[in-house]
């Protein structure tokens, strides 16, 4: 039947009466505002995520009657008389939610945690429909909720086989850790929905702030009278501007190229540069129209390109940095010109990048509170340490009066190494003496953090006629942006890394970091190798074919190994597995290339192609210390308390080093208590980036660990052969069958609150480089090489990739299901970057217009896993994080070549960028218009 | 006027609502799909999950496959035909299928009820001729090619969650001699509106139904299209994948005839 229009009409505030997750409740709030809001703030259900307040990322997914929508798109209004489900309300589905959970959490489905909720979601519904769904069902169950950490293949297996007997889990009850798939220690938080996120814990009555950000590239602006807007807008309470910095008005995670305000000051720099802000009662800010905000802009002139800031008389973006170079990076050897002039074969290659948005689906949230004369900023964060260093900068206070403390962060990537969110709440809070709080809208997010550097490099190689690879040249320009962020940090590790690992005698790399009047492009998953291996794995490839070589073996032949130098001269000695990974890809190299000419023989359109790539990363900063610090400390009850500053960013650092340390001390993982990076507790243990937390803080955990064992030991008089048992209240050790138990109840307590702590720093040892880039930049290296089998419409231009094998050196598999989790994730992130993720600053700045891959677009990834120690690391370990996603995409690249004998030197190889390839080399049809 | 919501939030950003909001989704005589002999009725407020399970004849087949592309499940669950219609996005997925259908919309005010071909109703990129007072409340689709096989190839630069670069939607009817009997084709996503191609249409009728009809589609047959340089492709692109798209379209349809 039809309501009368009086039954539909809702007052603008009135008592609405919902079902959530079976109980009647009652809101007082506007019937047209987001379900996500109102089910996370009025009814503190968490658990449902938001990413982007548009549909194009489903994290808000709840289940309405059963069926997924995004909350973020229902009105509460209309979701009256239905019944929700939120992840909180799974636990009564049982038994069904608890298989599916436990298979999650087996799978290593979840990494950083975010898209969880989501997923759990959709899969429910799908279960709830059939209980044993095809992988095309589960796809397209979850295609609506994007990922960026797993690469999707985890999801789908947990989701296909959540109705067969759970696969028991691995805990931490088992002896022996390392090399164990356990299942990771924060998990069950993860699934459940109550990790907590940037957004997820702001304090009630918090004051929330926005930022006024400049519209244009570049503009010079003016404020008018805040005192009028302020009296006009009840609730706001005040607009803070560069004038109510207490410190420096200038952050940068690179301390001597610092250069970024917190508010611009006269002129802007980049579109979504921050002016002023406006803090207030939350329902009064957010009530806000911002375009209403005092200030006029005067759009200037802005240098987008590098050669336009690189050309001669240009605007200089920062009057100290001649010809827009923030930073130059170089590395020599041998004589290139010589070599290359000797060489039989030479190929060269022109080859650009785009700016690649990280797209965590987390935006940058978090609070700040003054408590006395003391800061605490609580956000999601990669770097709690630099962020504690720059905050106090800014506020003029010593570092030991901020206090930060990291929330689970939902997806990195390196763009939450620099401040975002930071430096606003923390002025804001510090001015008004109140809590301050705010998230990032998606728009917001992407208009204004970090990015991947687009690059343009050009390169050429020479080799000998019987294959052996002699001498590279490359030089790599970084578009950097406006600010220094990590350009230097680029644009110093690409000539390191840009022979790729092979050996190359003559070899000369030179790259610079550009700026312009772009958003500041940072840190992104690789510090620009991926851009750089993207040039040289194409050209070795030419090389192969211009040779006449098979394009592994070529690979293979100049592998480098345990006694050649590198090009910094660099001797390693050990632990160079680069030859065991692409030996290990030669079976299905030799069959996926005959069934791609055998498919090829049959048509036309469709084209098959089999790419390989190879890499090398070095773990931890480049000739830079970069110590990590773990403490660990035995309480009176034989509970062993780890604590652990790097903060996991779902890569899983908090089970390895867990992991590390249990089996160096020589128990069980469930004996410890883990404490996660927070300034106040944990030591420092370093920024996660650079591949470093696994090698470098694993490492001092495994010294901790074994200080531990031995000052055990000792106040035992036992020797190293001994066993220890944690039982309540003593130590058991046990020597040759004799029980030397070490009673803990009455030992005094340390300085920390326990009966022994052992603290302990590792810095992994490195050189500097000389002028010629000559040294030893990085203590150990990480080694792996993919191979892609892609399909190719040759009248479309579209491209399919149907399956990655990923062989990686990582030294000792500490947990394979994590690493497993790192390769695909990284492998998808790297078909992202090689098909489709290209951003545009000024448009798109939301997830439907940039795109990354969803459930359909990623193949079956088949990781191998190579273990060539390296000695320093623990147990022989090195990192995995940035060396997963370095060689999809030039792997695809070599693929999409192999398909149609064209090479695409500019990524992403859209179907727009692929077809105008195969047209302009004269492939079938095309539109003569 | 908010009915599925997916159009509204996005659009709405972090701007606080203004004016005054009306509600759709609960009047009942707006959901639903009602077969009569001679026409379809899909109620405005009707959902694309509700429309890709339907029990709906051939001829609705690039409609129902449409219907699982709008979105992601989760926008699908909420989104409504005639929000798609009156959002009036030049890359609307329900456009094409329905041009083929040759659908009306029904528009309801309080002065009455009018009906206008949906090529009329949408007159530019998210503009339409509907008046502020009215509704859009049912599309109906008359049943002219019942069983008749209709295609809808959608593409765009991934699997899901995706807006197209362009989209095709071809029906073909056989006539009683095992020819073309009636030819419709509409391009979205390559002009403000969708456009059919009418050319081609006529060009089409008359001709043996079998593969080879895909080799009578000429570049000129796009004149009516007019597309754009974007985020997602190029112009130059956009004409080239139709051209392929329409031809795939037709042979598709083609291989489907009983």
């Amino acid at each position: 039947m039809t309501r009368s229009p009086e039954d539909v009409a809702f007052k603008p505030e009135g008592e609405l009466v919902l079902r959530v997750n079976g109980n009647p409740v009652n809101v007082a709030t506007s019937p047209v505002r987001r379900l996500s809001n109102v089910l996370r703030e009025d009814l503190g259900l968490t658990g449902t995520k938001v990413g982007c307040d548009a549909g194009d990322c489903g994290a808000c997914t709840v289940l309405m009657d059963g069926r997924p929508v995004c909350s973020c798109m229902v009105a509460v209004a209309q979701a009256e008389s239905c019944e929700i489900t939120t992840v909180e309300g799974l636990k009564a589905r049982a038994p069904l939610f608890d298989r599916l959970q436990k298979s999650f959490l087996a799978s290593g489905a979840a990494q950083c945690g975010i898209c969880t909720p989501g997923m759990l979601m959709s899969a429910t519904a799908l279960l709830e429909q059939k209980r044993n769904p095809t992988e095309t069902e589960v796809m397209d169950a979850i295609g609506g909720v994007l990922c960026r950490c797993t690469g999707y293949r985890k999801i789908i297996s947990a989701i296909m086989n959540a109705d067969l007997e759970p696969v028991s889990a691995i805990t931490g009850t088992g002896s022996g850790a390392v090399g164990q798939r356990l299942v990771r220690l924060d998990g069950q938080r993860k699934i459940e929905g109550t990790e907590i996120f940037g957004a997820d814990e702001m304090p009630v009555g918090a004051l929330l702030l926005r930022v006024i950000r400049s519209p244009y590239h570049r503009a010079r602006f003016t404020f008018g009278e805040f005192r009028p807007f302020l009296e006009k807008r009840p609730g706001v309470h005040a607009v803070l501007t560069a004038k109510d910095i207490p410190g420096r008005n200038c952050f940068g995670v690179i301390p001597p190229f610092a250069d970024q305000p917190v508010f611009a000051e006269g002129e802007t720099r980049f579109r979504g540069e921050a002016v002023a802000a406006v803090v207030g009662e939350e329902q009064a800010v957010e009530r806000l129209d911002l375009e209403q905000f005092p200030v006029s802009w005067e759009q200037l002139p802005s240098l987008l390109e590098i050669d336009e800031a690189l050309r001669s008389g240009a605007t200089l973006v920062h009057a100290n940095r001649p010809g827009n170079v923030l930073v130059r990076g170089r590395v020599v050897c041998g004589d290139v010109e010589k070599a290359l002039g000797e060489a039989d074969v030479v190929v060269e290659g022109e080859y650009e990048t785009s700016f690649v948005e990280h797209a965590c689906i987390e935006p940058e949230s978090g609070f700040a509170r003054r408590v006395g004369d003391h800061m605490e900023v609580q956000a999601c964060t990669q770097s709690p340490y630099m962020d504690r260093a720059d905050i106090a900068a800014i506020l003029a206070l010593p570092a030991d009066h901020v206090r930060i403390i990291p929330t689970a962060v939902g997806g990195g990537f390196g763009t939450k190494l620099d401040l975002s969110v930071q430096p606003f709440i923390a002025v804001a809070a510090w001015r008004l003496n109140c809590a301050v709080k705010i998230t990032y809208s998606r728009v917001e997010s992407i208009m204004s953090t970090t990015k991947r550097h687009p690059s343009r490099i050009r390169a050429r190689a020479g080799a000998s006629r019987n294959g052996k690879l002699l001498a590279m040249d490359i030089a790599a320009d970084f578009n950097t942006g406006a600010y220094a962020s990590w350009g230097p940090t680029v644009a110093a590790r690409v000539p390191v890394h840009a022979s790729g690992p092979y050996q190359v005698s003559d070899y000369r790399a030179l790259t610079r970091a550009v700026h312009t009047h772009l958003v500041p492009a940072g840190a992104f998953r690789g510090f620009g190798v991926p851009q750089a291996t993207i040039a040289q794995e194409q050209l070795y490839d030419d090389l192969a074919n211009r040779l006449r070589m098979d394009r592994l073996e070529f690979r293979i032949l100049n592998a480098l190994d345990d006694h050649s130098p590198t090009v910094t001269g660099q001797v390693l000695g050990e632990g160079v597995g680069i030859r065991e990974c692409f030996e290990a890809l030669r079976p299905r190299w030799t069959d996926a290339r005959t069934e791609a000419s055998e498919f090829n023989r049959a048509g036309a359109t469709l084209r098959r192609g089999v790419g390989v790539a190879g890499m090398w990363y070095g773990c931890g900063n480049t000739s830079l210390s970069n110590p990590s610090t773990i403490r660990i400390g035995l309480t009176r009850n034989a509970r062993v308390v780890l604590h652990q500053g790097a903060v996991d960013i779902g890569q899983g650092s908090n089970t390895i080093v867990t992991q590390i340390c249990a089996d160096a001390l020589g128990t069980l993982v469930d004996q410890f208590d883990l404490l996660s990076g927070d300034t106040a507790v944990t030591p420092d243990c370093g920024k996660t980036s650079a591949s470093r937390q696994t090698f470098v803080t694993g490492k001092a955990a495994y010294m901790a660990g074994k200080a531990l064992r031995q000052r055990l030991l000792k106040m035992a008089g036992a020797c190293d052969c001994a066993t220890l048992e944690f039982i309540d209240g003593s130590v058991i050790v046990t020597e040759n069958g004799k029980r030397l138990p070490i009673d803990l109840a009455d030992l005094p307590l340390d300085q920390h609150g326990y009966v022994v702590t052992q603290e302990i720093t590792f810095d992994p040892p490195t050189s500097p480089l000389d002028e010629n880039g000559q040294g030893n930049p990085y203590a150990v290296y990480g080694f792996g090489a993919h191979l892609a089998e892609v399909q190719v419409d040759v009248e479309l231009g579209t491209v399919r990739v149907l399956r990655i094998t990923a062989a990686h050196d990582v030294g000792r598999a500490i947990n394979p299901t994590l690493i497993e989790g790192q390769v695909e994730g990284g492998a998808a992130q790297g078909l992202g970057m090689a098909l489709m993720e290209e951003f545009t600053p000024g448009k798109g700045e939301n997830l439907h217009d940039y795109l990354i891959p969803t459930a359909g677009d990623m193949p079956p990834v088949e990781t191998i896993l190579i273990e060539k120690c390296s000695s320093v690391g623990p147990f022989g370990a090195k990192g995995i994080g940035e060396q997963a996603v370095i060689p999809t995409a030039p792997a695809i690249l070599n693929a999409i070549h192999d398909a149609i004998g064209i090479r695409i030197r500019k990524v992403p190889a859209t179907p727009d960028r692929i077809r105008a390839a195969i047209v302009a080399a004269g492939g079938p049809g095309g539109y003569r218009g | 006027m908010l009915a599925g919501g997916t159009d509204f939030f996005p659009a709405l950003g972090t701007r606080p609502v203004t004016g005054t909001i009306i509600d759709l989704t609960r009047i009942h005589e707006l959901r639903g799909i009602d077969t009569a002999s001679d026409h379809i009725r899909i109620g405005g407020a009707t959902t694309w999950s509700e429309i890709a399970t339907a029990p709906l004849p051939r001829c609705f087949d690039a409609l129902r496959a449409a219907a699982r592309e709008v979105g992601g499940l989760q926008v699908q669950n909420r989104g409504t035909i005639a929000g798609n219609l009156c959002n009036a996005s030049p890359a609307a997925d329900s456009v094409p299928p329905l041009l083929i259908l040759e659908a009306e919309v029904e528009l309801t005010s309080s002065s009455g009820v009018r009906r206008l071909q949906l090529k009329d109703f949408l007159v530019g990129n998210r503009k339409t001729c509907r008046r502020p007072d009215e509704i859009l409340s049912a599309v109906m689709v008359p049943l002219r090619f019942k069983d008749a096989p209709s295609i809808f190839l959608k593409l765009g630069a991934r699997r899901y969650l995706v807006i197209s670069i362009t989209m095709i939607a071809a029906l073909l009817s056989k006539d009683g001699d095992g020819q073309v009997g009636a030819a419709r084709i509409a391009v979205g996503s390559c002009s403000a509106t969708a456009q059919r191609l009418l050319e081609l249409e006529h060009d089409l009728v008359g001709q043996p139904m079998r593969h080879e009809l895909c080799s009578l589609v000429r570049t000129g047959h796009l004149g009516p299209l007019s597309p754009i340089d974007d985020v997602r492709a190029s112009a130059t692109y956009r004409r080239d994948a139709t051209l392929t798209l329409v031809r795939r379209a037709l042979d598709a349809c083609v291989g489907a005839q009983s």
